[in-house]
């Protein structure tokens, strides 16, 4: 129960650590400051085929601007009669649950002091197509089940290793999005 | 106008502990509670409920149970009994029915205006208890007419509940408890778990409580602990007190045939929505577990006792559906009745010393507020882990007695 949670100096698993638990304290005391909006622009390219930009986001009370626009394209594969430019927005789904995840086991190991040696995740997501193409009203369009397995070589007992993956989902984003409702408001201007 | 040097609110088990701590210290001063001693455990409990911590563990300053079952778990009129004769040992100076209104600093302490007259003091102890107040979710605010809604404050026994369908939203304790009677009553019911605590009742052939206090467990201080923020949010364990020491766990329920959904996460129209990180949630539990378990086989091996207990063994993992339920429809599901056992939170609304949290929580440090004089007790994790268990109010009555004796010694030199 009283796990050792102190961050041993050599572990370096590349997260900063004592940056994030100042952060945390400094955020705590001005709530307002943990205020943030992320966003992304998408454009229509052709076809099923679009390009997404992701660049500024707010938060820490002001507008925060990046070095670098990233761009990022979606487009669908050739038995659904497209070009297969890129992935799919479900895959994209998935690989925001796969880093998200992935970003949490980093700096959870880091906090608890395990070194990491390797950290391999694959995602796959069951999706009934009766869903999106109206065939079946009572299949709903998104995943049906997700499963993500990990595959963890670190400094670090199994039990350990299965806590650090269960922490992660804990205090991941992406997770909560997924199996959480959310409410998405869609306007047209 | 009453004087006196200390004002105690509330004749529970950390009230009469400070008053048996002052007495020693020859403190002059005075319990106000709402009702009689125990009042808490009087009123606000269902019918079947013992405590979660066998008759051994009731232990106040100066007197314990001494009763033929010390490894029983006491029911509600036990409990009353047992701390209306601890009132009795210490002859604590309790004013009956009498409702604390509000307390107002003024310059040599406080003022405390009850519906009885009003105390002026130097120093004051906020002993009125941890679980004053169901906590309800807003969801709660959406559920449709025709669906009675009830708390754990309200509720008694089954025979309360409509015939039909049950959801219980809470998976510690109380909702642990409260689905398990209510299923043997034989209505189906449904129970939204959110993050829990899983142990067992006996291990290695003893009480889980009985390890947790041999291995110092329940004395870990508040200032070593690693996040003593979350370590007050942590829910109660998943136990209950019965003859029989059963385990209380998702399994067991699930045996019973309940069905274990995932934490309550939100409802649109009729509909409510679970979350999807149940796995999760009882993964983090059974893991959780495990280092308790393992916490105390080291302990046995240390003290070498290993010749003495039980075997080491562990428990099945968390079993549940491999598609839980993630929506509920209310208009055609048949669910007549709504268990919120979604937490309690402590009232402290008389308290009129700006003393609180942008979420309305005393700030405090180990039971020493921000405000000369002023102390609150029987919060969880106030001092140390079992701060809000009866076995806990004697050392944290111990130490803020020391805290509140030196305060006055200080003014005393200063005026």
């Amino acid at each position: 129960m009283t796990q050792a949670t102190m961050t041993k100096t050599k572990v370096d698993n590349g997260v900063n650590v004592e940056a994030l638990i100042g952060a945390r304290g400094a955020l705590e005391e001005a709530p307002a400051a943990a205020q943030f909006k992320w966003r992304t622009s998408c454009h229509w390219v052709n076809g099923t085929h679009s390009r997404s930009t992701i660049s500024g986001f707010f938060g820490l009370g002001e507008e925060q601007s990046r070095q670098r626009t990233f761009t990022i394209d979606a487009d669908h594969p050739e038995v659904f009669a497209a070009e297969d430019n890129a992935p799919t927005p479900a895959e994209l789904a998935l690989t925001g649950l796969a880093s998200c995840l992935m970003g949490g086991v980093a700096a959870v190991a880091q906090h608890r002091g395990i070194q990491l040696y390797s950290v391999h995740a694959t995602v796959e997501g069951d999706m009934d197509l009766q869903g999106i193409l109206g065939i079946d009203d009572d299949v709903r369009n998104g995943f049906g089940t997700i499963r993500v397995t990990f595959d963890v070589d670190a400094d670090a007992s199994a039990d350990e290793i299965r806590a650090l993956v269960a922490q992660s989902q804990k205090r991941s984003a992406i997770f909560d999005c997924i199996t959480n409702p959310t409410n998405v408001v869609v306007d047209v201007v | 106008m009453n004087k006196t040097t200390t004002v105690i609110i509330g004749a529970g088990q950390s009230g009469l502990a400070m008053s048996q701590q002052l007495t020693q210290r020859s403190i002059d001063h005075v319990l106000l509670e709402r009702g009689d001693i125990a009042n808490s455990w009087r009123t606000e409990r269902w019918d079947s409920l013992r405590l979660l911590t066998p008759n051994w563990q009731s232990r106040l300053p100066g007197f314990r149970y001494d009763g033929p079952d010390p490894d029983g778990y006491m029911d509600m009129p036990e409990v009353i009994r047992f701390l209306d004769g601890y009132g009795r040992h210490v002859q604590a100076p309790v004013e009956t029915h009498t409702s604390v209104e509000a307390v107002r600093r003024t310059d040599s302490g406080y003022r405390v205006e009850t519906d009885r007259g009003t105390w002026l003091c130097r120093t004051l102890v906020a002993a009125s208890g941890a679980c004053n107040i169901a906590g309800v979710p807003k969801i709660a605010d959406q559920v449709p007419h025709g669906i009675d809604c009830i708390t754990p404050m309200q509720y008694r026994n089954p025979g309360q509940l409509a015939d039909g369908r049950v959801l219980v939203v809470g998976a510690s304790a109380t909702g642990m408890q409260l689905a398990r009677e209510i299923r043997q009553s034989g209505r189906d019911v449904i129970l939204a778990a959110g993050e829990h605590v899983r142990v067992p009742r006996v291990y290695r052939g003893r009480d889980i409580k009985w390890w947790m206090d041999r291995c110092g467990l329940l004395d870990l201080r508040y200032d070593e602990v690693d996040d003593i923020r979350r370590a007050r949010r942590v829910p109660s364990l998943q136990l209950a007190g019965t003859h029989d020491r059963a385990d209380l766990d998702i399994n067991a329920l699930a045996e019973t045939g309940i069905e274990v959904v995932g934490r309550l996460a939100g409802a649109r129209d009729n509909t409510l929505l679970f979350s999807g990180a149940l796995g999760n949630i009882c993964a983090l539990a059974d893991l959780k577990m495990n280092r308790l378990l393992d916490t105390i086989d080291a302990w046995i091996e240390d003290n070498g006792m290993t010749g003495e207990v039980d075997a080491k063994h562990r428990f099945d993992p968390t079993r549940i559906a491999a598609s839980p339920r993630l929506e509920i429809d209310l208009a055609s599901s048949g669910i007549k009745s709504i268990v919120w056992a979604t937490g309690y939170r402590p009232d402290h609304s008389w308290l009129d010393v700006p003393v609180f949290d942008r979420k309305g929580r005393i700030v405090h440090d180990g039971g020493v507020t921000g405000s000369p004089g002023l102390y609150v007790m029987g919060l969880p994790f106030l001092r140390r882990r079992k701060s809000s268990l009866i076995d806990g109010a004697a050392d944290d009555a111990r130490d803020l007695a020391d805290h509140l004796q030196a305060f006055l010694a200080d003014r005393s030199l200063a005026a």
